[in-house]
C-alpha cells in the first residue's frame, strides 16, 4: 500500500514537473544601447556567464536557467513596456535589471503590483525597502561613508558637489551634505545639472570660485562624463570623489589623460584589483573570474563592478531558489531573507534580511598620473547598515518604499 | 577686469557652442529648406572621422580635424546624390528621410565602434587669470566660431558662387533657364552645410565623450539657434546664437544649469510667439523701412 502511494505521488510529480516548464526563465531587462550601454554591456555579459556555469552544472532543481532578455536603450518608457511583456507574456521566474535609479523606479512597482521577484545590481543612491526587490549592488553608507571622511582627511573640509539632477545625483548628494556635515565638514557649493548638459565652462567657474578641498562628482551618462575632459583642460585641479566612474564605465581607459588624474572612487570590484593587489584572496578571485569572463568574451574592453553585482545575482537567486524548492516569489523571498552568501569576484557578498541589500567589500581606487590605477585602502565587509539601522526590516514587516536620510522608515 | 574675462569667457563658450552647433543646419535649411533631422548625425561623423583617423593614422590633431570634416563632406555629397535630391521642396518628407538617415547612421556607429570610442586629449593648455583658470582651447573655438561665420558670410555674399546659389534658391527655374546649372549649385550648397557639421564634429571631438550618440548633443541647440534665427541664417544666425546665449549664461550664472536650460527654451516660445520670422524676418523688416 505504501509503495502504490510512493509510486502514485512520484509518478504525479513527474507527470506534473514534465506539464510545467522544463526551465526557469530569467527576465533581463538592461541598457544594451542607449546613454548608459557602456557600463551596462558587461552586466548582460555577465549574466549570461553565471547562467551558462550553473547550466554546465546542472542548473538549478534539475532545471536550466533560460535567460529572456530586451534591449531596454536606456529609455524609461522601453523599461514598463518590457516589463509588462515579461511579466504577462514570456511569464518569467524572475526580473534582473536596470541601471539607472529613474528606470528601476520606473519599474519597480509594475514588479511589486505582479509580485514578481526582482533584482536590481547596480551601485546607487539606497534607500529601496521593498519585499520583493533585491539589491546587490553597493549603497551610499558603503560607498560614500568610506569615501568622503577619507577624502576630507587627507585633502580639508570643503566640499563642493556637482550631480546629476535626477533621484539617483538628488538623494546621493544629500548623503555627501549629511556625511560631510557629521564630519565637521562644510559644503561649500553644490550644483545639479541636467542630463542633456555637455559644456561645462559655466560649472567649471562656479567651481572655481568657491575654493573646495573636495569635489564629490556624481555625473552620470555619456553627455555628462564630458565634464571630466573640460575640467583637465580649463586646469581646475581639486581632488575629485565619486561613486560611479572608474568602476562603471571605466572612463580611465576611455579618455585620454589627464581628464581623470586626481579622482578618488570607491568600488565593489573593477578588474584591476588583481593587477594592483598582488596577492591574497582579492587578487585569486578577481583574476580567476576575469580569466573565466574573458574565455567567454574575448573582446569585453572591460570588466566593471556592475557586472560583479551582476554575476553575484544571478548566484544569489539560484542559491535561493535551490534552497526554496520552488521559484515561487515568496517562497524565494523567504530563501533569500535566510541570508544567503555568494562568494564572488570580490569575496563573499551576504544579503541583509532586513533590508535586501548586500554586503561589500570596497575598494578605494586612485586614479593617478597617466590613468594609472592604485589601492590606497581596503574596507571589509562593510554592511549595509543604514536602512535596518532606521527601521527597514522586510523580514519581518512587508514594506514597498524608497527612504532617503531626510526621510527615514517609521 | 577678470569679472569682465569671466563674463566674456562663458558668454563666448555659449555662443561658440549655439553657432557651432547651428551653423551646418542653418545652411541646409536656410538655402535649401531641407529640414535636417540627420544633422546631429553629420556632426557625429566629423567627431568620428577625427578621432578615428588620428587614432589609426597617427596624425597630429590638426590633420585629423580636416580629415574628419573631408570625410563628413564625401558622407554628405553621398547623401545627397543617394536621397536628398528627391526632397527639394518637399519640407516634410524631407523630416522622414532625414530623421530615417539619422536612426541608421547612429545605430551604423554603434554597430562598427562600439558604446564608446577612446577620447582625445584636449588641445593646447590652460591660463590662469586670478583664482579663475581657462581652457585656451575653448578661447580659440570662440574665434573661431567667428571666423567661420564671417568666412560663411564672404562665400555665399561676395563670390560668384554665392550669388549663384542665392539665385537658385531663390527661384530655381530662372536660374536654370539662365544657365544655372541647378542640380550642382544644390550639391554644393548642401556639402558645404554638411562639411560645416563636420566643422563642428571635429572641433568639440576632443572635449567630449565618443559616443555614438555625440551628435545629439548639439541637436537641441542647433534647432532652437536656428528657429530664432529666422529664415535668412547669415543675417539671423549671429543675432540669435548672442541672444540665447547671453539668456542661458546670465540665467545660469545667477541660478543653476536647470534653471539655464529652461530659461533658453522660455525664450525661444517667446521668440517664436512674437517674432515668427525669427532675428532675421526683424532685422530685414527694420532695414526695409
Amino acid at each position: 500500500m505504501k509503495k502504490i502511494v510512493v509510486f502514485m505521488l512520484t509518478s504525479f510529480l513527474f507527470i506534473f514537473s514534465s506539464v510545467k516548464a522544463d526551465t526557469i526563465k530569467l527576465g533581463i531587462l538592461e541598457d544594451e544601447t542607449g546613454n548608459f550601454a557602456i557600463a551596462v554591456v558587461p552586466k548582460i555579459h555577465a549574466y549570461e556567464l553565471a547562467v551558462k556555469e550553473i547550466n554546465a552544472n546542472g542548473g538549478v532543481l534539475g532545471k536550466k536557467l533560460e535567460i529572456v532578455r530586451y534591449d531596454t536603450q536606456s529609455d524609461n518608457r522601453r523599461f514598463q513596456e518590457f516589463a509588462r511583456r515579461l511579466i504577462k507574456k514570456d511569464k518569467v521566474d524572475v526580473v534582473f535589471g536596470a541601471f539607472s535609479s529613474a528606470s528601476r523606479e520606473s519599474i519597480r512597482g509594475i514588479m511589486e503590483k505582479n509580485k514578481m521577484l526582482y533584482f536590481y545590481n547596480n551601485q546607487y543612491e539606497g534607500g529601496v525597502c521593498s519585499k520583493t526587490t533585491f539589491m546587490t549592488g553597493a549603497v551610499p553608507e558603503q560607498q560614500f561613508s568610506t569615501l568622503v571622511p577619507w577624502m576630507m582627511e587627507k585633502y580639508g573640509k570643503n566640499v563642493y558637489t556637482i550631480a546629476a539632477d535626477y533621484n539617483f545625483g538628488q538623494i546621493s548628494a544629500e548623503w555627501v551634505r549629511q556625511i560631510v556635515k557629521e564630519n565637521g565638514g562644510t559644503m561649500v557649493g553644490e550644483e545639479f545639472i541636467p542630463l542633456d548638459v555637455s559644456q561645462y565652462s559655466q560649472t567649471i567657474q562656479k567651481i572655481q570660485k568657491a575654493k573646495p578641498d573636495v569635489l564629490m562628482t556624481l555625473l552620470v551618462g555619456a553627455k555628462q562624463a564630458s565634464f571630466y575632459e573640460q575640467q583637465a583642460s580649463a586646469g581646475l585641479k581639486i581632488p575629485m570623489a565619486t561613486s560611479i566612474n572608474v568602476g562603471q564605465a571605466y572612463e580611465h581607459k576611455r579618455f585620454a589623460p589627464p581628464a581623470l588624474e586626481n579622482m578618488y572612487v570607491t568600488v565593489n570590484y573593477i578588474e584591476e584589483v588583481h593587477d594592483v593587489i598582488k596577492s591574497g584572496e582579492f587578487h585569486d578571485k578577481s583574476k580567476d573570474y576575469v580569466k573565466r569572463f574573458r574565455a567567454l568574451y574575448p573582446d569585453e574592453p572591460y570588466i566593471n563592478m556592475e557586472s560583479a553585482n551582476a554575476y553575484n545575482a544571478i548566484y544569489i537567486y539560484a542559491k535561493a531558489v535551490e534552497k526554496a524548492g520552488t521559484t515561487e516569489t515568496m517562497k524565494v523571498v523567504e530563501a533569500l531573507e535566510s541570508g544567503i552568501s555568494q562568494d564572488g569576484p570580490s569575496g563573499v557578498v551576504t544579503m541583509d534580511p532586513k533590508s535586501h541589500h548586500g554586503s561589500h567589500t570596497i575598494f578605494l581606487i586612485e586614479v593617478g598620473k597617466g590613468h594609472k590605477v592604485s589601492i590606497p585602502k581596503i574596507w571589509k565587509d562593510i554592511k549595509p547598515y543604514w536602512l535596518g539601522e532606521s527601521g527597514c526590516d522586510l523580514a519581518n514587516k512587508a514594506d514597498y518604499s524608497q527612504y532617503t536620510p531626510s526621510n527615514p522608515p517609521s | 577686469m577678470v569679472f569682465l574675462f569671466n563674463i566674456f569667457y562663458q558668454f563666448g563658450d555659449s555662443l561658440a557652442f549655439l553657432l557651432l552647433a547651428a551653423i551646418g543646419l542653418a545652411v541646409i535649411f536656410g538655402m535649401m529648406k531641407i529640414i535636417n533631422l540627420a544633422h546631429g548625425e553629420f556632426i557625429t561623423v566629423g567627431a568620428y572621422g577625427t578621432v578615428v583617423s588620428g587614432k589609426v593614422f597617427n596624425l597630429p590633431l590638426p590633420i585629423a580635424m580636416v580629415f574628419g570634416v573631408i570625410i563628413t563632406v564625401i558622407f554628405g555629397l553621398i547623401l545627397e546624390k543617394l536621397i536628398i535630391r528627391y526632397l527639394y521642396g518637399r519640407p516634410l518628407d524631407s523630416v522622414v528621410a532625414t530623421w530615417g538617415i539619422s536612426l541608421i547612421v547612429s545605430q551604423s556607429f554603434l554597430v562598427i565602434f562600439g558604446p564608446s570610442y577612446e577620447g582625445l586629449q584636449t588641445p593646447m593648455g590652460n591660463f590662469k587669470l586670478g583664482e579663475f583658470s581657462y581652457s585656451e582651447y575653448r578661447v580659440f573655438l570662440i574665434i573661431f566660431a567667428l571666423l567661420i561665420l564671417v568666412l560663411l558670410y564672404y562665400l555665399f555674399m561676395k563670390t560668384s558662387f554665392g550669388t549663384l546659389a542665392r539665385a537658385t534658391i531663390e527661384n530655381p527655374n530662372i536660374s536654370s533657364s539662365m544657365g544655372v546649372n541647378v542640380q550642382n549649385v544644390y550639391t554644393v550648397t548642401f556639402a558645404i552645410g554638411a562639411g560645416l557639421a563636420g566643422v563642428t564634429g571635429a572641433l568639440y571631438a576632443p572635449t567630449m565623450t565618443i559616443v555614438p550618440s555625440i551628435g545629439q548633443a548639439f541637436i537641441v541647440s542647433s534647432f532652437i539657434t536656428v528657429v530664432t534665427a529666422g529664415a535668412s541664417p547669415f543675417v539671423g544666425l549671429v543675432p540669435a546664437a548672442a541672444f540665447l546665449g547671453m539668456v542661458q549664461t546670465s540665467v545660469t550664472f545667477f541660478y543653476k544649469s536647470t534653471i539655464g536650460l529652461i530659461a533658453i527654451l522660455c525664450a525661444v516660445i517667446l521668440i517664436i510667439r512674437y517674432l515668427p520670422q525669427g532675428f532675421s524676418g526683424l532685422i530685414l523688416k527694420t532695414r526695409s523701412k
